[in-house]
C-alpha cells in the first residue's frame, strides 16, 4: 500500500499537508500555552471558529472528489454531513446521562418533555463512543450507497441527478422536523456535557477537537489524493468528460460512481461528526437544501478539480460569511454570496486555484477546461444537447 | 469458449430481422446483416438511414424492439449492456471523435487498455513494463508517439480520429465498429487512415461507416448501402455505385 | 290557589273586555291576551300563555316564546305590559311587535321552571319547524334528528304534513323516522321504514345514529341497521374520496403552476432554473404592490385587482427572466450544472431583493369577492378561490398549448427542443427563442404567483416552498410535452391529498419524494420522455 502513498504525495500535497498539520499544532498551543494577556495568545472562540471551518473543509473536499473528478454534482451532501453530525450528537446526549434538566438517566430531557417512555431502538448503542464513530462513517455511507445504487444504475445522470438529491435532503429535513421521529424535532440535539469524559466547552477540549480536525483534514485529503491520483483517478475523469465513452470502452461506470459517492458520503459524515461538538448543536435546520448548495459554491470558489482549491475555498468564502454576518453588512451578506454563485460561475469557472494554476502551467493535466466542461452534459439525462 | 457448441452462425456478427422506432419513426426496419470473421466491410448510405443507431444496437446502447444479433456466433448482443458488449471484444469509434481531452495521450491509450476494469483493480493499478511497451506499440501505430505526454483536446482534428483509433487497438477488440474515421481528414491523412485500417484488418474484423467514396474505394473491400434502416444494395463497391437504387437515394446521378 | 286563579281570569277577562274595546281583529286581540298571562307571574298561567301563543299562527310566537327561553321577556306588572328585550338593545311590545321606547331595565323577566322549561323549548322548535325560513325549519329538523325525543313527534308529523319544499321535506322525514327508530312501542315494520328513511340521508349524522341504537332492538332491526351503516359508509367514503380527489386536483393545479414554466425552460433550454420559485415569488408581490394602490387610490377597483395584476406579472417576470438570460445564463450554454449554480445564486439575490424592499414579514394579499366563500355539492365542500385557481391553471394550460402549436414562436420552440443543432441549421435564431423561451417560463411563473398569492403567505420565501415540488413535477412527468407536466402535477397534487390522511402531510410528502426516486428508476427522463437519438446526442 506504500505505492498509494508515495503516489499520492506530489510537491504541492505535501506542502498542503505541511502548512495543516503545522496549524493544527500551533493554533491549540498558541490558545493554551500563553496567557491572556499575550498578543500572540488564540482566544478559544476562534480556535472553534476555525475548527468549525476545517470541517466544512473536509466537507467541501468531499464534494470536490464526486464533482470535480467524477462530474456528480450533488446538491445533498449537507445531508450525509447532518447524518454523521445526529450520529454524533445522538452519542453526546447519551453522555449527559442524569444530568439534563429532568435527570432522567437514560432518557434525553427532550425524550422527557415529548412523554417518551423507552429509549427509541435506534438510540441504543450510542453511549458508546466506538459505536457512535461507527455509525458516523456506516449511516452516510449506506445511504449514499443504496441512493447511488439506485440513481447510477438507473443512469440517472446531470442535472436529474442534483434534483433528486436535492429532494433527498428535502425529505430528510422533513423527517427530522418532526418531533416524533426521535431526533428532537426542530431544536435538534444540544446542551452537551463531555465527550470521551473531557468538558466540550473546556479551551483544553476545544484544542484537542481542532487538533484532531486538522488531522482528519490530513487524512481526507490523503484518502482523496490517492483515489485521484491512481487509475482510478483517471476512469473518473473519463467518466466526467466522457460518460459513454467509458462505458464503450469495457468500464462499469455505474460501480465507480457509486464507489467515489460512497466514499464521499462517509468523508462528509465524519466532518459533520467533527463539527458537532465544536459547535454544540446539531438540527434539521442542517438538513436545509440551500446549506448544501453553498457547499459546492466553496467548492466552485476554490476551483473544482483541485483539491486543495475545495479547501481554500471553504475557509475563505466561510471566513468572509463570518466576518460580513458579524457587522452592519449583514443583511448584505446575501446579495453578496448570490453574487457570488453567479460571478465565479461566468468569470471564474476554474476557480481559484484553478486560476493560478492555469497561469504558469498552461496545460496541467485534470483541470477544468471549458471544452470539458461542455462535455459533462454528454448524454446526461437531461438530455437536451446545448448549443454547440 | 467452446467454439463449436451452441453455435447458431460462423458469423462474427449476425443481425436479422432488426427492427427499432424512435415514437413511431423506423429508425431501423428488417435489417440483416452478416460479417464474418476477419471481414471488413463498409457501410454507406445516406444521412438518417440507420447507420449509426444499427452500431447504437450492436454495442448495447439502443435496445432493438424485435430482432437478433449475435455476436461471434453465439452471444446474444440484445440482452447485454455497453460494458458487457465491451468486455466481449467489441470496440466503437464514435462519429465525433470522442477521447478524454483533459488527459495525456497516453493516459488515453492507458484507460483503453484490455486489462482488470473493476473498481478495486484501478485503484491499486501500478505501472507494468508489458502494459507500457504495449502503449509505446500503440502509440507508433497511430503515429502520436511524440505526442505521448500532450493532452488529447489539444490535438489536431486528425489526430483524435487516429487517438480513437489507437484506443480501440489497446483495447485489443475482436470487432472493430468505426464510424466515420475520415470526416473533416486531408487527402494526405485520409490516405493514411486507409491504409491504417487495413493493416488492423490483418488480424481484427472491421465495420466501417463512411461518405467518403474515395476513401471506401481505397479500401477495397465489399460495401453495404442502407436505406430508411434496411439494406439497399451490398457488393463490390463497383456493383453498388452503379446500383440504380443507391444512385437515386445516395449517390446522386 | 285559588285566590290567584281568579285573579288570572279575571285578568284574562278583562283583558279580553279591554281588546274588544279597541275593536282590533279577534285573532291579534286573543294573541296579546294571551302575552298579557306572562305579566302574572304564575308558572301556570306562563305555561297556558306559551301553549295559546304556540297554537296561535301568529309570526310574533316565535320570538316571543324564545324570548322568554333566554330570559328576555320582560313584564310590569303593574301595566300588565310584557317587552321583548332584543339582542341589540330595542325593547318591543311582546303583543303587537311594535319598538317602544319604554324602559325596561327595572322589570323582571318572566320566571320559569324546570317542567316549563321543557314546554317551551317544545314550543319553541315546533315554532321553528313552521318557521317560514327554510333553512332554519330544516336547522330545526335536524337538531330533531339528534336529540329523536319522542316529545318532538307531533311537532313534526304536523310540520312534515304542512310542508312543501322538499329539501325540508326529507329533513322532517328524516327526523320522524329517527324518532319512531328510538320509540321502544314503535312497530317493527315502521322501524324498518325508519331506517330506510335515514339511509337515504346518508351523512355522518345518520351514521352516528344508526351506531347508537340499544342493544334491545329487534334483531331484524338490527340487521337493517347494519346494512344501512355499510351502505352509508361505503357512501361516505365515495364523498371522501371525491373531497381528496377534489384537494388532489387543487394542489395539483398549483403544483402545475409552478412547474409549467420550469417544464418549458427545461425542454427547450435543458436549463433548470433555479430561481424560478423567485419569479412565482415576485408575481405574488406584484399582485400585493397592484392590491395596495388600488387600496388607496381606487377602492371601487378592488375586485377587478387580480385582472390587473396577471398581465403586469407576467410582464415583470419575463422582463425580468429575458434580463437574467441576456446577462448570465446566455454565457453559461452547455454548462447546466454551472446554470443551477448561477440561478441559485440569482434565487438568494432575488430574496434578499424583495426582502429589504418590503420586509421579511407575511404581506397582506387580499381575496376579491368572487374568490371568498364556498359552496357544497353534496358532501364535498369547494372554496371559490380553489375553484378559479384549477380553472385558472386550465385556461393558462391550454393558451400554451395552443401557443406552441400554433404561433411560430411555439413551432421554434418546439423545434429547439426535439434537435437544436438541426433547428439552428434550418436557420432558428435559437438564442432568440432561448431568451424569449425563458422570458415565457418567466413570465408563467409570475402568474403563477398570482394565483398563489390568494391561497399562500405572501413572503420572500414563498418561491422556496414549492421550487422543489416544482422540480418533482418536471422530473416525474418528463420534458418536452406539457401534457407530461399535466399528468405529472395532478399526479403528485391527488397522491399527496390522499396520503396525506394515512400517512399525515410530512410523512406523505416524504413517501411522495421517496416514490420519485424510485420512479426514476424505471423510467429516468420521466412519464413522457422524448425518445430517439438526437436526445441522446
Amino acid at each position: 500500500m506504500g505505492f498509494l502513498l508515495t503516489r499520492s504525495l506530489d510537491k504541492s500535497a505535501t506542502a498542503f499537508l505541511l502548512v495543516v498539520a503545522a496549524v493544527g499544532i500551533a493554533l491549540p498551543l498558541l490558545n493554551l500555552l500563553l496567557p491572556e494577556s499575550s498578543a500572540f495568545q488564540v482566544p478559544t472562540y476562534l480556535i472553534s471558529l476555525f475548527g468549525k471551518y476545517l470541517c466544512y473543509a473536509i466537507l467541501a473536499l468531499s464534494i470536490d472528489l464526486i464533482w470535480g473528478y467524477c462530474g456528480i454534482l450533488s446538491l445533498g451532501h449537507g445531508a450525509f454531513f447532518a447524518l454523521g453530525g445526529y450520529a454524533m450528537g445522538m452519542y453526546l446526549m447519551r453522555q449527559i446521562g442524569g444530568r439534563g434538566v429532568y435527570g432522567n438517566p437514560l432518557l434525553p430531557d427532550f425524550m422527557v418533555f415529548l412523554n417518551y417512555k423507552a429509549l427509541p431502538w435506534y438510540w441504543h448503542g450510542f453511549d458508546m463512543f466506538w459505536f457512535a464513530a461507527l455509525m458516523v462513517v456506516l449511516v452516510p455511507g449506506i445511504l449514499a450507497f443504496s441512493f447511488g445504487w439506485l440513481a447510477f444504475r438507473s443512469r440517472v445522470t446531470g442535472v436529474y441527478l442534483s434534483i433528486i438529491t436535492q429532494a433527498m435532503t428535502y425529505a430528510l429535513l422533513l423527517a427530522f422536523f418532526r418531533n416524533d421521529f426521535g431526533f428532537g424535532g426542530n431544536n435538534g440535539l444540544t446542551d452537551f456535557k463531555d465527550i470521551l469524559g473531557f468538558n466540550v466547552q473546556s479551551p483544553a477540549t476545544r484544542a484537542v477537537l481542532f487538533a484532531l480536525s486538522c488531522a482528519a483534514l490530513m487524512v481526507a485529503f490523503l484518502l482523496c489524493r490517492a483515489v485521484v491520483s491512481s487509475k482510478l483517478g483517471k476512469v473518473l475523469i473519463a467518466v466526467r468528460d466522457a460518460e459513454s465513452r467509458t462505458r464503450f470502452l469495457g468500464y462499469r461506470v455505474e460501480s465507480y460512481k457509486l464507489f467515489v459517492f460512497t466514499l464521499s458520503a462517509c468523508m462528509a459524515g465524519v466532518a459533520g461528526a467533527l463539527y458537532v461538538p465544536q459547535v454544540g448543536i446539531i438540527n434539521p435546520s442542517e438538513f436545509a437544501p440551500g446549506n448544501s448548495i453553498e457547499a459546492v459554491i466553496w467548492v466552485a470558489v476554490g476551483g473544482r478539480g483541485t483539491l486543495i482549491g475545495a479547501v481554500i475555498g471553504a475557509i475563505v468564502v466561510n471566513y468572509a460569511k463570518t466576518v460580513f454576518t458579524s457587522g452592519v453588512l449583514a443583511p448584505y451578506w446575501l446579495f453578496m454570496l448570490g453574487a457570488l454563485f453567479i460571478l465565479v460561475t461566468l468569470l471564474l469557472p476554474r476557480g481559484i486555484v484553478g486560476t493560478v494554476q492555469s497561469w504558469w502551467e498552461p496545460r496541467r493535466p485534470n483541470a477544468i477546461t471549458e471544452a470539458e466542461a461542455s462535455a459533462e452534459s454528454e448524454d446526461g439525462v437531461a438530455a437536451p444537447k446545448p448549443a454547440e | 469458449m467452446n467454439v463449436m457448441s451452441g453455435r447458431t452462425t460462423s458469423a462474427m456478427l449476425y443481425l436479422d430481422g432488426v427492427h427499432v422506432s424512435f415514437d413511431g419513426f423506423h429508425a431501423i426496419n428488417n435489417l440483416s446483416l452478416t460479417i464474418e470473421p476477419g471481414e471488413m466491410r463498409a457501410i454507406i448510405g445516406p444521412n438518417g438511414a440507420g447507420k449509426t443507431t444499427m452500431m447504437d444496437i450492436i454495442t448495447g446502447k439502443t435496445r432493438p424492439d424485435r430482432g437478433h444479433v449475435l455476436f461471434d456466433g453465439s452471444v446474444d448482443l440484445t440482452r447485454l449492456d455497453e460494458t458487457q458488449i465491451a468486455e466481449l471484444g467489441i470496440g466503437r469509434k464514435f462519429q465525433k471523435p470522442t477521447v478524454f481531452e483533459s488527459q495525456t495521450v497516453e493516459d488515453n491509450l492507458l484507460l483503453a487498455l484490455a486489462t482488470d476494469h473493476g473498481v478495486r483493480a484501478t485503484l491499486f493499478w501500478r505501472p507494468v513494463k508489458e502494459q507500457s511497451e504495449r502503449i509505446d506499440r500503440v502509440l507508433e501505430t497511430i503515429k502520436l508517439t511524440d505526442a505521448r505526454d500532450r493532452l488529447a483536446g489539444s490535438l489536431s482534428h486528425g489526430q483524435k480520429q487516429w487517438l480513437e483509433i489507437g484506443m480501440l487497438l489497446a483495447q485489443n477488440p475482436k470487432l472493430l465498429l468505426v464510424d466515420e474515421p475520415v470526416a473533416g481528414m486531408t487527402d494526405v491523412e485520409t490516405h493514411q487512415t486507409a491504409e491504417l485500417l487495413k493493416e488492423i484488418n490483418r488480424e481484427k474484423t472491421v465495420v466501417v461507416v463512411e461518405h467518403d467514396m474515395a476513401f471506401v474505394r481505397a479500401l477495397g473491400v465489399r460495401v453495404t448501402c442502407l436505406h430508411e434502416g434496411t439494406v439497399l444494395a451490398e457488393g463490390s463497391i463497383d456493383q453498388v455505385s452503379a446500383n440504380e437504387r443507391v444512385i437515386e437515394v445516395y449517390l446522386g446521378r | 290557589m285559588s285566590v290567584h286563579r281568579i285573579s288570572c281570569l279575571l285578568a284574562l277577562l278583562f283583558a279580553t273586555v279591554l281588546s274588544f274595546a279597541t275593536t282590533l281583529p279577534s285573532r291579534a286581540g286573543t294573541f296579546e291576551d294571551a302575552v298579557a298571562l306572562f305579566a302574572n307571574d304564575s308558572f301556570s298561567d306562563t305555561e297556558d300563555a306559551v301553549n295559546a301563543l304556540a297554537g296561535s299562527g301568529n309570526p310574533l310566537a316565535y320570538p316571543v316564546i324564545s324570548a322568554l327561553q333566554d330570559d328576555r321577556l320582560v313584564a310590569d306588572p303593574a301595566t300588565k305590559k310584557v317587552y321583548v328585550k332584543q339582542a341589540d338593545g330595542t325593547v318591543l311590545d311582546a303583543g303587537t311587535g311594535a319598538v317602544v321606547t319604554t324602559d325596561v331595565s327595572g322589570l323582571d323577566a318572566v320566571r320559569l321552571n324546570n317542567r316549563l322549561r321543557r314546554t317551551v323549548a317544545a314550543a319553541v322548535s315546533s315554532l321553528t319547524l313552521l318557521s317560514p325560513d327554510l333553512a332554519k325549519r330544516t336547522a330545526a329538523a335536524q337538531s330533531v334528528f339528534k336529540t329523536h325525543d319522542a316529545g318532538d313527534l307531533p311537532a313534526i308529523e304536523n310540520a312534515l304534513q304542512k310542508e312543501t319544499n322538499p329539501t325540508a321535506k326529507q329533513a322532517f322525514a328524516a327526523a320522524r323516522a329517527a324518532i319512531l327508530l328510538f320509540q321502544p312501542d314503535a312497530s317493527e315494520a315502521s322501524k324498518l321504514e325508519a331506517i330506510a328513511a335515514i339511509k337515504a340521508r346518508g351523512d355522518q349524522e345518520a351514521l352516528a345514529l344508526l351506531s347508537e341504537l340499544p342493544p334491545d332492538t329487534p334483531p331484524n332491526v338490527l340487521h337493517a341497521a347494519q346494512g344501512a351503516i355499510g351502505a352509508i359508509q361505503s357512501r361516505l367514503a365515495v364523498w371522501s374520496a371525491a373531497q381528496n380527489a377534489w384537494y388532489g386536483v387543487s394542489l395539483g393545479s398549483v403544483l402545475l403552476l409552478a412547474a409549467i414554466g420550469l417544464a418549458i425552460t427545461f425542454g427547450v433550454m435543458g436549463v433548470i432554473n433555479m430561481a424560478h420559485g423567485e419569479m412565482v415569488m415576485l408575481g405574488a408581490y406584484v399582485t400585493f404592490v397592484v392590491q395596495e394602490l388600488i387600496r388607496t387610490r381606487y377602492p371601487a377597483l378592488f375586485d377587478y385587482s387580480l385582472l390587473i395584476a396577471v398581465p403586469l406579472a407576467f410582464a415583470v417576470a419575463g422582463l425580468i427572466g429575458i434580463l437574467i438570460e441576456r446577462s448570465i445564463i446566455r454565457f453559461l450554454y452547455g454548462r447546466p450544472l454551472e446554470t443551477l449554480l448561477a440561478t441559485w445564486g440569482i434565487s438568494l439575490v432575488l430574496q434578499q431583493a424583495v426582502r429589504t424592499m418590503f420586509g421579511p414579514t407575511n404581506r397582506e394579499v387580499g381575496n376579491p369577492s368572487w374568490m371568498s366563500g364556498a359552496f357544497e355539492i353534496g358532501q364535498l365542500t369547494i372554496t371559490y378561490n380553489r375553484l378559479w385557481i384549477v380553472c385558472f391553471t386550465l385556461a393558462v394550460f391550454v393558451i400554451l398549448l395552443a401557443m406552441l402549436r400554433y404561433t411560430s414562436l411555439g413551432l421554434e420552440m418546439r423545434a429547439v427542443t426535439q434537435n437544436r443543432r438541426m433547428a439552428a441549421a434550418m436557420g432558428i435564431a435559437t438564442s432568440r427563442v432561448d431568451a424569449l423561451t425563458f422570458g415565457l417560463g418567466s413570465g408563467i411563473a409570475g402568474i403563477a404567483g398570482v394565483a398563489l398569492s390568494q391561497i399562500d403567505n405572501v413572503s420572500p420565501n414563498l418561491g422556496q416552498s414549492y421550487i422543489i415540488d416544482s422540480f418533482m413535477v418536471v422530473v416525474f412527468g418528463g420534458v418536452g410535452n406539457l401534457w407530461g407536466t399535466l399528468v405529472g402535477a395532478l399526479t403528485l397534487g391527488i397522491a399527496n391529498k390522499f396520503l396525506e390522511p394515512v400517512a399525515g402531510a410530512v410523512l406523505g410528502k416524504i413517501a411522495i419524494l421517496v416514490l420519485i426516486i424510485l420512479f426514476i428508476q424505471k423510467r429516468p427522463r420521466g412519464l413522457f420522455a422524448l425518445r430517439g437519438r438526437s436526445v441522446e446526442a
